[in-house]
Parts: structure tokens; sequence; C-alpha cells
């Protein structure tokens, strides 16, 4: 997978935490992984992308690290367990899906409603046809990790050019 | 000022709330989907809607449709992550007044808030 594919993901992770959390994220050298999802995560915040990018991204916890950015995110602390706390891990998730494919120029993409899984050891299937990478981040509530496993379409020139008239 | 808040996220709607209610929101009417917001919004004649565009159920821009379908001109502001410029364009002919970004400040969501009103105001 290019750094094309991937640094919309490193840019809009780290906009969504400053700008909503205040909290600024270093993220580290993405790595290619045999899946998403396959790591050591507790909680994970899931989006489905389809059209032109095809595929899954994990916003991908560890539990002390979701509960202080869960705190921070939500300004208040709300039980690992509760509807509030998966649906702010979910919201996060979304934004940062949201704002990447705002970065795949002249290609349609659409984004599903986000899922949130939780538990130690939980596994997340992906499409096989994808290559999964890691990218691993860093902030002030702990480390966590955004995984992308998506393939973009080249869509054929006549088809950009009518998307493009038609904008 | 009255306003309806529409979001399926429960987080979202509560750091609009508190940002809201900062710059002077007198009263808020709270909806999760666009269906949510349909059986409300007349009883509570917003002065002012704040939307999401994906949400189950009946998203925003269906919702936004139906509304002024119906004749309303209330001012509606579209919150949300689609930021791809034919997204913007299909929301304004939609009937959309104004437009935010998530992720955003309180500062720049105040400001769109305040920008929106006064245009409608001038109208």
């Amino acid at each position: 997978m290019d750094a094309s594919t991937i640094t919309p993901y490193i840019d809009s992770t780290r906009d969504v935490f400053r700008t909503m959390l205040g909290l600024p994220v270093t993220c580290g050298c993405p790595v290619h992984v045999r899946k998403v999802g396959a790591g050591d995560a507790d909680v994970s915040g899931i989006i489905g992308m389809s059209g032109d990018v095809r595929g899954t991204v994990v916003l991908a916890f560890p539990m002390a690290t979701a509960i202080g950015v869960v705190s921070r995110f939500a300004a208040c602390s709300p039980d690992p367990e509760s509807d509030d706390f998966a649906d702010a891990v979910g919201e996060l998730v979304n934004m940062i899906s949201g704002a990447a494919k705002a970065k795949f120029d002249g290609r349609i993409v659409s984004i599903s409603c986000p899922s949130v899984i939780l538990g130690r050891g939980h596994r997340i299937q992906q499409m096989s046809d994808s290559i999964a990478t890691r990218i691993p981040c860093g902030s002030e509530c702990g480390p966590f990790a955004v995984e992308v496993a998506i393939r973009v379409a080249i869509p054929a020139v006549a088809d950009v050019e009518a998307r493009r008239l038609s904008a | 000022m009255r306003v309806m808040l529409i979001d399926d996220s429960r987080t979202m709607r509560s750091i609009q709330r508190n940002i809201l209610t900062q710059i002077g929101c007198s009263a808020l009417e709270e909806a999760f989907d666009g269906q949510d917001a349909l059986s409300k919004v007349n009883a509570f004649q917003p002065d002012l809607i704040l939307c999401d565009w994906n949400m189950p159920v009946m998203d925003g821009i269906a919702f936004v449709r139906s509304y002024r379908a119906g004749g309303h001109r209330t001012p509606i502001i579209m919150v949300t992550t689609e930021a791809e410029k034919t997204r913007v364009i299909d929301a304004i002919k939609a009937g959309v007044n104004n437009y935010i970004i998530k992720p955003f400040t309180p500062e720049s969501l105040s400001q769109r808030v305040r920008e929106t009103l006064e245009r409608a105001r001038a109208a």
C-alpha cells in the first residue's frame, strides 16, 4: 500500500484528536500486518468503506487508553460497559474515516455507520483481498492504533472526467 | 434561540449542546435520526436546526429534503464528516443554509451558528 493511501488516515487521526479532544497524537511508522484487529486491543471502533475505496478502518485501543480518550472526548467518565462509551469510540472512528475519505480526490467513497467491539482478545474479519496497515499512535492518554485494510479502485479515465463535469 | 440537534451520536449531541448553551441557546430538542426529527420538529418550532448527514433509518439529506418539501424555512446547518465538494453542493441543493465539517472547534461551530442566524435575519 503506498503512502498516499495511508497518509490521509495519519492526518485525519491527528486532526480529530487535536481538534475534538485537544490531545496531540504522534503517529509512528506504518507497518504491514496480516490482518486488522489481530493485535491486543480491548476496544475497537470499526467503519466499513465502500465505492472506489473499499475495506475496513479500525481504531484499536487498550482499555486504559480508551477510558482516557473517551473521558476527554465526552467530558465525563462513562462506564466502559455503557452505550455512551461505545458511542464515543464509534464517533471518533467515524470522524477519522470521514476526514480521510475526503482526501481521496476524485473518488466516490461511502462510509458505513460505525460498530464498536469490546473485549480482550477479540478478532475482526477483514476482506481477504486487501492489505492491512497498522499506524501505531501515542498520546498523553496512552498508546493506540489505527488499522486500515482497504483496496483503492482505479476509476476509468472516462468515469473520472464524467464525475468532474457533473461536480 | 431554540435549536434542534439531529445526530445519531449521543456524544456529538452532548458536545454541541454544551457549545450552544454557552452561546445563549434557551431551548434544545434532540433527535437521533431524520425520522425522529420529523416527528418532533413541528411541535418544537426551532429557530435553527443542526443536522448530521450519516444516520441510520433516515439520513440528514433525506430529512432536509422532506422538511423543505413541507415549505419550512428554518435555517439548517449540516454538521458532518462529509467534506467532499460534491457532498456540500448536494446539501445546499437540498436546502441546507450552512455547512460545518467534523471535527470542529467550539469557536468554529459558534461562528457558523451566528453567521447562519444573521443571514436568516437579513433575508
